[in-house]
């Protein structure tokens, strides 16, 4: 749409990029005609080209240096004043400012000459200038210039000068050199044509005899591979006609005008005196002698035989006698010093490494057997986790080993100490504190009231569930058995044992507890039976074995968690407020009230937020308006320190206000703290504010109800519970749901215990469930027995099905806070999850749930809901009716879907069949334990 | 010489073509009024802010200095000064006069949908879209194309309406308001309140005389707020396809205005000039008047095949600017005749 988003009423089609609109004012510009399209220099001047093939452009005037009105020159100055600052007239001055430019005969530009740079020879330059001193009048001017060479030289150059190279050497290793000279064997003839002179041969001539065994020599010079492309036209390899032969005529006896450094300079020196009076000609072996020529007798080169090889063989690379510094005495020198002579001279502060380096040393890969097969096949391994431990304990036991033996339990059930122990590392002293010293006061108050609760009530309820289940399940009592062998093991495997000892986790206990460290002592001192020895006679079987299976886990959660934990973590050095933040002290939440409101149009108060918001200083006074707040330093929103950690600062609760303080002993609500001495009383007055959501939410509930028959399409949530439920109880959900609803009246589990039981089940219908289950408190009691017995006739059917146990985790008697609430909000809101609720004391929910403990939460939490119970009353009776329909057509849906899965179960059900409702709902709380 | 007294002419919507500005920008992300009405301000995807004379439809200056697509401006009280803001985060403070920029605001950490001077033009205050926390750069679009306007996707931090000081050189804002979760699609100035719309469904109000914040939850993402003339009301559209005109003081709602088509763009709402008539941009290519009293739609009055990007109304007479794509629309009523000849 965005390509023919021009303008309706006009239907053509543009091709090319529209002119610019013109600025106002502005004048079209027309197109320069083809003969105004000049070329001209910066000035405006023209440039008339000036030759296709030269390229260039006139200057001057008509080709004359001169301007129209011919050629002046510069103004006479009189020099009467300005005496000082005549200067001498280069040959800038003369020139055209087009000449300095960048692409002029002369540019301005900033470069580095080649003077300067560094003592490297180019070639070409030098080639030039040595032809141009050659020929100059007085030849050997340009001499002066290469004795007098610029001071500065590169940084490289000066490294290996250091290093004590020499100018004209080449780099590397100093090498010996060999008599490549052989005397021509009389018996051998040589054919062929004659050699040309070679390179740098003939000056080695005179040392020819002279080749001391022991002197090494600098290698020769190497001149780089030239790379410059081949541009022209001549053959390959063609170079010209050769100044120094063509002009000098120089003889066979060749010398090296080019080399480099003094000596080529005193050598040339000494040519050139040699061959001085020779100035200009063409002279050589093919010329012959010029009349001009003085000196005729040395036309014929005289040819040497020395200077041919005579043997067919390798160039070899140290043939230069360059750089022989060797002195006439010489000694004998050893091999290992070889390096000392590659080096040369030694830099100041480094000195020669004593030991040679060591080569890497390269092990051959192992040799495969013959009968090798590459191919890998898996064991069926028994891998040692946590489940099967007990299977492996039993197979060691089995085999008949010893069961305290270290080597036979695997590495991985060692843990870090443990491992830490046997490769011999001394334990991390750390601060011998407790992980329990980290806690705050009121998370070890929480604990503490779980522990005691737990361990109250554990024994009692779990005696009883064992004694109800013992006969079903022979086998009970050889898992604790299994399991009690594997924490024997795991724990004489490790000696840290006597750290759990500072750590008193039955303290609640006193007999307890002294039967547990006598059980640490014991178990210290390497007994089998230590268990056994500590546990009380006069227990019941089972108790014995659920403390064994306690002291067990005690002692090895004790070992592992408290020494690591200690010895990895330090105290902070200085006292941080970190566990509190600052957040907004009010909150826009209420999300699904409003969201109700706006769907019944009901804008207004229902939709409507009111905060105190405080706008800056500065603020207030450009926008000419006297600062609400004069008193107060405060910008935005206030805010007030919340517990950093807490639930309820990610939780969006819907009424705090409506929530009694005192929730309950197992948990504790985090109220706003109060408020800061600093800060202004008066803006800190909550209860107005509390107020104002309690009248908001009676205005909402006030509204509900007055809606009447609209509100039933007009809410479809409602509806929509309505309709999960009776879609939840006509599928197979139903003994799930029905088993969680006895939970959800008082106490409730944690979000995960429902996501974990519930992951199969839409978030909806659980919390759909809930809601009814909500609704249902207040149904009558005879409802209400039909809901337990259906809820309890499902359980039992999961009760003996083994399949379904392994799925249900076990149910923790969790705080009553709003679960409901934050179902909801979860399903509403997006964006980071919430972390996992009340985790600090979920190891010690794991025991037990309660029953009076229960039953108090469920109190309190109907006194909770008291209020708003009343408020909706009028809603709720209607609602009621229909879901005490439901109800009933639940029960018997559920009863008869029971009647038929439970026909494998016959045994429980008769004897549970006439209990009484309290009855099923207790066995239906302890029901998880049988987990264990 | 008893003329009767002249019959109170009704309304007269602004419905007849008077000009259409090519202007050349790429997609006119807005389109605004000047202070009095005279002149007009299109911030174009190219980058620059152009202000016209819409009735003759001259170009009067660009100002070119943004680093990505102008997505908002607005005049100050005395025609010296522009802002505007844009994709590139940055809310600039020109000169009307001379073109230049005469500040730039950063500290956005989104694109900055909407700028407002307040009264005296002391005070810049911007809103800015959802920014991605760490996320990549949304990929520019290409010129013509409309720019839609979609809820953040969780994980994206809040986003704020920053009170930049224009008379200070002080480079970092007044004031932030950071109580909306999510982007803010437009906020709007009177003399002592700050009215924004944001996309997490809320209007907030903010009063500065009171020191209070009203929060009024609309629940679907909204596009744009306004005051009436009055200063009574506040007019909100949101995504749902739906106008709203609220009253200001408790939020009640007075009038619900429904017919046109906004589910995936930001979009303009005004009233009209004399708060007669609730007038609405439609993404199907049409700009709807609904009488403000009865909630009647009034007119439809189709502007083009595209979506109507953005509309301005005349402070004082029935003129209306519509943007759609890279063209801007001027109407005004069917009695109009231009005073001094086309030009």
């Amino acid at each position: 749409m965005a390509a023919q988003d021009s303008d309706s009423d006009e239907d053509l089609v543009s091709y090319g990029t529209g002119l610019e609109p013109l600025e106002e004012g502005e004048r079209p510009k027309k197109p320069i005609p083809l003969q105004d399209q000049t070329v001209r220099d910066e000035k405006g001047r023209y440039k008339r080209f000036h030759g296709a093939f030269s390229g260039g452009f006139s200057a001057g005037y008509f080709n004359t240096v001169g301007s129209k009105e011919g050629w002046t020159p510069s103004s006479f100055v009189s020099s009467r004043q300005n005496r000082a600052d005549r200067s001498v007239l280069g040959p800038e001055d003369f020139m055209d400012e087009e000449d300095l430019s960048e692409f002029g005969i002369a540019p301005k530009a900033i470069v580095t000459t080649d003077d300067f740079a560094s003592k490297t020879k180019d070639r070409i330059r030098e080639k030039a200038r040595q032809l141009a001193a050659a020929t100059a009048p007085i030849p050997g001017a340009t001499l002066l210039d290469d004795l007098i060479t610029p001071a500065k030289l590169s940084v490289g150059f000066e490294l290996l000068r250091k290093m004590g190279w020499k100018e004209g050497q080449g780099i590397g290793p100093r090498v010996k050199r060999r008599p490549r000279r052989q005397k021509p064997d009389p018996g051998v003839k040589v054919y062929g044509c004659a050699l040309p002179p070679g390179g740098s041969e003939g000056s080695e001539d005179e040392d020819d005899d002279y080749l001391p065994e022991n002197v090494t020599f600098a290698p020769k010079d190497v001149t780089p591979v030239d790379f410059t492309p081949k541009d022209n036209v001549h053959g390959l390899a063609y170079k010209g006609l050769d100044p120094r032969q063509a002009l000098f005529g120089t003889s066979g006896e060749h010398f090296n005008l080019f080399g480099e450094g003094p000596e080529g300079a005193s050598n040339l020196l000494g040519d050139i005196g040699v061959n001085k009076g020779r100035k200009l000609g063409i002279s050589g072996q093919a010329f012959g002698v010029g009349a001009l020529e003085e000196e005729d007798d040395d036309i014929y080169a005289t040819e040497t035989l020395s200077k041919y090889d005579t043997v067919l063989k390798d160039e070899e690379p140290g043939d230069g006698l360059y750089g022989w510094t060797a002195p006439k005495q010489y000694k004998s020198q050893k091999e290992s010093e070889k390096d000392l002579r590659y080096v040369g001279k030694i830099l100041d502060g480094f000195s020669l490494a004593s030991k040679p380096l060591s080569s890497k040393k390269i092990y051959p890969p192992p040799e495969l057997p013959r009968d090798y097969r590459p191919v890998h096949y898996f064991r069926p391994v028994v891998a040692a986790s946590s489940e099967n431990s007990h299977l492996l304990q039993v197979l060691s036991e089995s085999a008949g080993k010893p069961m305290h033996d270290p080597g036979t339990h695997s590495r991985h059930q060692l843990n870090a100490s443990k491992r830490g122990e046997l490769l011999g590392e001394t334990p991390i002293k750390g601060s011998a504190t407790s992980v329990l010293e980290f806690l705050s006061q009121k998370d070890k108050e929480r604990i503490k009231e779980m522990k005691q609760a737990t361990d109250l009530k554990a024994a009692q309820v779990k005696a009883r569930s064992l004694a109800q289940h013992a006969s079903g399940s022979r086998a009970q009592p050889l898992p604790a058995d299994v399991g009690h062998c594997s924490w024997h093991v795991a724990l004489s495997g490790g000696t840290a044992t006597t750290r759990a000892s500072s750590f008193k986790p039955f303290a609640k206990d006193p007999e307890k507890q002294k039967r547990y460290e006598e059980f640490l002592v014991n178990m210290k001192r390497g007994r089998k039976d230590a268990l056994e020895q500590c546990l009380d006679p006069s227990m019941t079987e089972w108790e014995r074995g659920r403390e064994r299976d306690e002291f067990s886990r005690a002692a090895l959660l004790y070992v592992s968690s408290h020494s690591t934990l200690s010895s990895r973590f330090t105290h902070a050095k200085e006292e941080d407020d970190s566990d509190q933040v600052e957040v907004p002290r009010d909150q826009e939440n209420d999300v699904s009230d409003k969201q109700s409101a706006v769907k019944m149009k009901m804008f207004g108060t229902l939709t409507r937020d009111t905060f105190e918001w405080h706008p800056d200083k500065l603020l207030c006074k450009r926008f000419n308006v006297p600062d609400p707040y004069p008193d107060s330093t405060l910008v935005g929103l206030p805010r007030v320190k919340r517990d950093k950690y807490s639930v309820f600062n990610f939780l969006t609760l819907q009424e705090t206000a409506s929530l009694p303080p005192a929730q309950g002993s197992s948990e504790k609500v985090p109220q706003p703290r109060a408020p800061d001495k600093s800060r202004k009383p008066s803006r800190w007055d909550t209860s107005k504010q509390e107020k104002k959501e309690d009248s908001i939410s009676e205005f909402l509930s006030l509204a509900r109800s007055k809606v009447g028959p609209p509100k039933q399409e007009s809410s479809p949530s409602v509806k929509k519970e309505e309709e999960h439920v009776t879609e939840s109880l006509s599928d197979q959900m139903v003994n799930k749901e029905v088993d969680s609803q006895p939970e959800g009246e008082g106490s409730r589990p944690s979000m995960d215990l429902f996501k974990a039981i519930f992951a199969s089940s839409s978030d909806e219908k659980s919390s759909s469930s809930e809601d009814e289950q909500g609704d249902s408190e207040d149904d009558q009691a005879g409802v209400r027995e039909a809901d337990f017995k259906s809820s309890q006739e499902t359980d039992l059917v999961e009760t003996s099905s083994g399949a379904h146990d392994s799925k249900l985790p076990p149910q923790d008697p969790a705080p009553s806070f709003p679960i409901q609430k934050m179902q909801i909000d979860q399903r509403e809101e997006f964006g980071p999850r919430l972390p996992p609720v009340f985790c600090p004391n979920a190891r010690q929910k794991l025991e037990t749930p309660q029953k009076e403990k229960h039953k108090k939460n469920k109190e309190k939490h109907k006194t909770k809901k008291e209020h708003r119970r009343r408020k909706e009353k009028k809603k709720k009776h209607r609602k009621h009716k229909h879901k005490g329909k439901q109800k009933n057509k639940k029960s018997e849906k559920s009863s008869s879907s029971e009647s038929t899965d439970s026909s494998d179960s016959q045994s429980d059900d008769e004897g549970t069949a006439d209990l009484s409702p309290q009855e099923l709902l207790r066995r239906l709380k302890r029901l998880p334990l049988r987990r264990q | 010489m008893a003329f009767p007294e002249p019959k109170p002419r009704g309304p007269e919507l602004p419905q007849k073509r008077l000009k259409t500005l090519d202007c050349g920008q790429g997609a006119v992300r807005a389109v605004r009024f000047n202070v009095d009405g005279n002149y007009c301000l299109t911030c174009g995807s190219d980058k620059t802010l152009k202000l016209w004379n819409p009735l003759r439809g001259t170009l009067l200056r660009t100002y070119s200095g943004h680093g990505y697509e102008v997505l908002d401006a607005a005049g100050s009280f005395d025609n010296s000064s522009l802002c505007s803001g844009g994709g590139d985060k940055a809310v600039v403070l020109w000169d009307v006069a001379s073109g230049q920029v005469v500040r730039k605001f950063r500290g956005h950490a989104g694109k900055v949908n909407t700028v407002q001077f307040n009264e005296e033009a002391t005070v810049i205050l911007s809103g800015e879209s959802e920014a991605k926390a760490g996320g990549p750069e949304v990929p520019p679009l290409p010129p013509k194309s409309d720019l839609p306007f979609l809820p953040a996707p969780p994980g994206s931090i809040d986003s704020s309406i920053r009170c930049w000081d224009c008379r200070s050189r002080r480079p970092e804002p007044v004031q932030t308001l950071d109580e909306a979760r999510d982007g803010v699609s437009s906020v709007k100035v009177s003399d002592h309140e700050v009215l924004a719309g944001s996309v997490d469904g809320r209007v907030r109000r903010y009063d500065l005389r009171k020191g209070q914040l009203f929060s009024d939850y609309v629940g679907s993402p909204i596009t744009c707020t306004c005051f009436s003339r009055d200063g009574q009301c506040t007019l909100v559209s949101s995504l749902d396809s739906t106008l709203r005109l609220l009253d200001k003081d408790t939020g009640e709602l007075l009038g619900e205005y429904t017919g046109h088509k906004n589910r995936e763009y930001k979009l303009d709402c005004c009233l009209s000039e004399r708060d007669t008539h609730v007038v609405s941009c439609s993404e199907d290519g049409k700009v709807f008047f609904w009488d403000l009293v009865e909630g009647a739609l009034a007119l439809a009055l189709p502007v083009g095949p595209g979506v109507v990007q953005s509309l301005a109304y005349h402070p004082t007479e029935p003129c209306l600017l519509t943007a759609m794509g890279g063209s801007v629309q001027c109407w005004r009523e069917e009695a109009y005749e231009a005073e001094d000849g086309p030009g």
